[in-house]
């Protein structure tokens, strides 16, 4: 079921005028800001299907930047989001695709800073739902709906027992857990959703554990 | 998490059998299935229900688009419905009325709360402060008003598709209004299976709805087409009272329109390159708004 609760159909409250392209575009940028955990210099936005056709009319476009300034799909600062930005010092640019997608409203959101950039791909499926498809080129499936944590690890035995290893220490439950590799060997990034909202003790005490890379987390 | 309910028969079966309202249901799954308490679910659907009052306050004052194509409707409707002579009776105007409030404040950038979509969301409490004035219910009477909406709502989602880039608009306004439907008979004290027939009545009438905003704003059709979705629910909900059902059964309508959705090509879809959008008049607006090459010709 990828509808879970009714405050998916009767919801959210938000900024008009549309749920998919405005309140969702919002929430992808917000996850892509929480997922780079701060707040980018830059940012490049390709638009797909319906998103590319209609961003304009729908303000698609103020909306993902209000979502990078992290703005919750109802905050009235998202209509002059393009002033906050510039006052925040993020630049941005939208660049509308022609290529073949499997969903009609796709985005995906690069951003930077001088120290790195990410890539994200999201989705927008209705009445303000979205996923997340994509990260920096590891195919995976995040509502953003729950608390999660994301683990890029060298692909290694162990990696995935020791991190929910330190979960189970710290009492928190896995709703559902992802994994996934571009190579054998080389990089993975663990995607797991958890019941509560995990302390910055528990991610510094992933981010110690042997070949782990990064951690990042998305707060509920 | 096993859901209480995966259609709409298991949703009227469970009704009846454990002598509940549909409302009832959808909190005892909400409350399961995101472990959260009764206390805590009422109170947020509470705060959506005054964020529709809000938005009908808003727009029955009058508000207009940053484009211009829409607003002012919302005044103009009231404005006429108190001079007590509507031809299709005062609730009826009522509820266009406020439909048209809520969607006008959605086009304008105002703060809405999508039901099921932002482009749907006059439907469901257009049709509740209509409702309202004829039968007096609480408050609480009012919240369960949107969880038996969004039963339904719910239904439609996980089986078919409230998106009208995926479905058009019978995924949006239609799903709306069926929703409505299905909430007014509850709350007129009507039976579950009563909603079931509303529900399916309704979502017959805005089968094959596209979705072709002109310059891909969610203004022209969408706001017109709340006023005509909370009509046809004011409507059916009426004739289930009145005890017609429907021949094809609630879940093999909401099958249909999916279906219908995936036939559906591309362009009346939510692209903006078809149906009303592709008019002349739609494209010469489109480049009214938004500059560029004059395509068409228009007023």
């Amino acid at each position: 079921m990828k509808f879970k609760s009714v405050f998916d159909i009767i919801g959210p409250v938000m900024i008009g005028p549309s749920s998919s392209h405005t309140a969702g575009a919002a929430r992808i940028g917000r996850v892509a800001r929480d997922l780079f955990g701060r707040q980018p210099e830059w940012a490049r936005v390709h638009l797909y299907g319906s998103f590319a056709e209609t961003y304009k009319g729908h303000s698609t476009d103020v909306a993902i930047i209000g979502g990078l300034l992290d703005y919750d799909t109802f905050d009235e600062r998202i209509k002059t989001s393009f002033e906050e930005a510039q006052k925040a010092g993020m630049s941005y640019e939208f660049i509308p695709e022609t290529g073949h997608v499997d969903h009609p409203n796709t985005a995906r959101i690069v951003i930077g800073d001088q120290e790195s950039e990410m890539s994200m791909m999201g989705i927008s499926i209705g009445g303000g739902k979205i996923e997340i498809t994509e990260l920096n080129g590891f195919p995976l499936r995040l509502s953003g709906n729950h608390p999660a944590i994301l683990v890029v690890h060298e692909d290694r035995s162990g990696c995935i027992a020791n991190v929910a290893n330190c979960l189970y220490k710290y009492d928190i439950n896995i709703g559902h857990m992802e994994v996934s590799r571009k190579e054998k060997g080389h990089m993975a990034l663990m995607v797991i959703e958890v019941d509560q909202n995990v302390d910055k003790e528990v991610m510094d005490e992933l981010t110690e554990l042997p070949n782990i890379t990064q951690v990042t987390r998305i707060a509920d | 998490m096993e859901a209480l309910f995966r259609n709409v028969r298991e949703l009227v079966e469970r009704a009846e059998k454990e002598q509940k309202l549909i409302s009832e249901i959808m909190i005892e799954q909400e409350m399961l299935m995101t472990d959260r308490s009764r206390e805590d679910i009422m109170i947020q659907m509470d705060r959506n229900l005054t964020v529709m009052e809000e938005a009908v306050e808003k727009g029955l004052k009058g508000v207009h688009s940053v484009s211009g194509l829409t607003g002012g409707d919302a005044v103009l409707l009231q404005a006429y419905r108190e001079k007590g002579n509507t031809l299709s009776g005062d609730l009826l105007i009522d509820a266009v009325s406020k439909a048209v409030a809520t969607n006008e404040v959605n086009a304008a950038m105002g703060t809405i709360c999508a039901t099921p979509t932002a482009g749907s969301a006059g439907v469901v409490p257009g049709t509740l402060f209509a409702v309202q004035n004829k039968l007096n219910p609480t408050r609480e009477q009012m919240i369960r008003y949107l969880f038996t909406a969004g039963a339904f709502g719910f239904v439609v989602a996980n089986n078919a598709s409230i998106s009208g880039a995926a479905g058009g608009c019978q995924a949006e306004v239609g799903s709306a209004a069926g929703m409505a439907s299905a909430a007014i008979i509850e709350m007129a004290g009507g039976t579950p299976q009563q909603s079931s027939e509303a529900f399916a009545i309704t979502m017959k009438n805005m089968l094959g709805l596209v979705c072709d905003p002109v310059a891909g704003l969610v203004e022209v059709p969408c706001v017109k087409r709340n006023a005509m979705g909370a009509a046809n629910a004011v409507v059916a909900a009426d004739m289930a009272l009145a005890g017609v059902t429907s021949r094809i059964p609630c879940d093999e309508v909401i099958g249909a329109m999916f279906e219908i959705g995936q036939s559906m090509p591309s362009a009346l879809r939510e692209t903006a390159k078809g149906g009303l959008a592709a008019t002349p008049t739609g494209k010469w607006l489109e480049s009214k708004i938004f500059g560029g090459a004059v395509v068409g010709s228009g007023q």
